[in-house]
């Protein structure tokens, strides 16, 4: 197996072995699983073989977080370069780009040309809208790096989820505002995800375009140039989605409907739970901090951190948003989620499951310890938090 | 003419060159940067974060 060697400070040799190296197939390999449900019901005749991906992501894969755990492995910091300049892992990237197209392409043909039930219709329509949601995932891995192709690739597959803004939108918006309340891409304390959903999705966008305006303008263009980035993806989109309207005829019309929605909602539910109620404090010239590892929920779990490229490890990534993802580190006294994030979905879906869950544990972190003027905190729900925990005089911390 | 490097990621603005895509034409000056200035590529350092490189 390949490894690293390197010299430590002391002057101790090291050499170091990535036990996970081949384990991120898995993230290039998982959004196939449209296919494998479509493979099982070919086969069987079956039709509920199509909503197994669903069963995998939302029992299995939160079951398996549970039971294998958590791994706080770091690289060491010595070697680090040389996994980042590893080909291999960058490689896994460029991979997954056209199975994010074959996977819809393959869920379209299916529903379009064979005679569902409407349930596995609608389910098989989820599934691909999920799985396409996973394409944000990889056009944001590729997206945070300075090289082109990846770049250009980061902007090719987000045209699947049409998501074509996300580039955009969250390396010069999000990145830039975590953590505070302008930030429509960080969830508020009491906010529950519906209302987050409302919020977030229109606002991302038009804070996209206004950033993407703002760079148009500067070279003397109009916002419709063909240099648009937005555009640009957007177009790749229209094509895609008219190709599988012309080919597979009106079902494409509900099928890329929801499809779309949940597409979507997989990047509404991941910002939901990436920040929620964390707040980056002003510094005596009223500048928000910069952005530190507790101003991101974290997740090491192992299995989904495997199917996911490591997103979860996302205090790391904010603090340092071009490392790469097989170098990402873990932090000690983090804000640290329950689950992976498919399991804390299920949470966030059920608000007063999720409050009950997470409020307590953000009061609770070290740098918040029930002060709750360093939280981000929904102005609607402001008077009632207060009332709740301030009664109970931060009895969390 | 001067760079100017982002002490997070290793961008580095060259007034000579400036940075095109950006919109920001050979030739002009670091102070003449947008003050909400960020980074292009990391977005989490902004222009009074800059170090003259
Ligand atoms: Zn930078």
């Amino acid at each position: 197996m390949k490894g690293y060697t390197a010299t430590l400070p002391g002057g101790e040799a090291i050499y170091y072995v990535d036990r996970k190296r081949w384990f991120w197939m898995m993230s290039v390999l998982y959004p196939l699983q449209p296919l494998l449900g479509i493979w099982l019901h070919s086969t069987t005749g079956t039709q509920a073989w199509l909503l197994l991906p669903l069963f995998i992501g939302y029992v299995i894969v939160p079951l398996a977080d549970w039971m294998i755990g958590e791994d706080t492995n770091n690289p060491p910091e010595e070697v680090v370069l040389q996994l980042d300049r590893d080909r291999y892992y960058r490689v896994l990237t460029f991979l997954v780009v056209p199975l994010h197209f074959i996977s819809l392409i393959g869920s379209a043909w299916w529903a379009g040309t064979q005679s569902l039930s409407w349930w596995s219709f609608l389910g098989l329509a989820v599934v691909a809208g999920i799985t396409s949601g996973l394409g944000i995932n990889t056009g944001h891995e590729l997206g945070h790096k300075k090289g082109r192709l990846e770049r250009t690739l980061a902007k090719i597959v987000l045209a699947v989820p049409v998501y074509g803004h996300f580039w955009v939108e969250h390396n010069r918006g999000h990145h830039r505002d975590v953590s505070t309340p302008d930030d429509p891409a960080s969830a508020r304390m009491g906010e529950n995800i519906y209302k987050f959903a409302l919020r977030e999705i229109p606002g991302a966008f038009f804070r996209a375009w206004a950033i993407e305006k703002d760079r148009l303008v500067r070279r003397d263009r109009s916002a419709w140039d063909a240099d648009n980035q937005i555009l640009q993806s957007m177009l790749l989109s229209l094509l895609l989605q008219l190709g599988l309207l012309v080919m597979f005829g009106w079902k494409m019309i509900p099928f890329l409907v929801v499809h779309n929605v949940l597409a979507w909602w997989q990047l509404t539910s991941a910002n939901y739970i990436e920040h929620y109620g964390l707040l980056r404090a002003k510094d005596s010239n009223g500048r928000f901090e910069r952005c530190l590892p507790h101003h991101s929920w974290n997740s090491n779990h192992v299995l989904s951190n495997l199917v996911l490229f490591h997103l979860q490890r996302h205090s790391d990534h904010h603090a340092h948003p071009l490392r790469r993802y097989q170098s990402l580190r873990h932090f000690n006294d983090l804000p640290t989620l329950p689950n992976g994030y498919f399991g804390v979905y299920l949470l966030a879906y059920v608000p007063w499951l999720w409050y009950r869950v997470m409020d307590h544990r953000l009061l609770a972190l070290p740098h918040i310890a029930g002060d709750l003027s360093r939280v981000n905190i929904d102005p609607d729900r402001r008077d009632a938090i207060l009332e709740k925990y301030c009664a109970t005089g931060a009895s969390s911390a | 003419m001067s760079e100017f490097k982002c002490p997070e990621c290793g961008y580095t603005y060259d007034e000579a060159v400036g940075d095109p895509h950006e919109g920001y034409s050979p030739g002009t000056r670091f102070e003449n940067l947008p003050d909400d200035f960020a980074c292009p590529d990391c977005s989490v350092r902004f222009k009074e974060d800059f170090e003259k490189a």
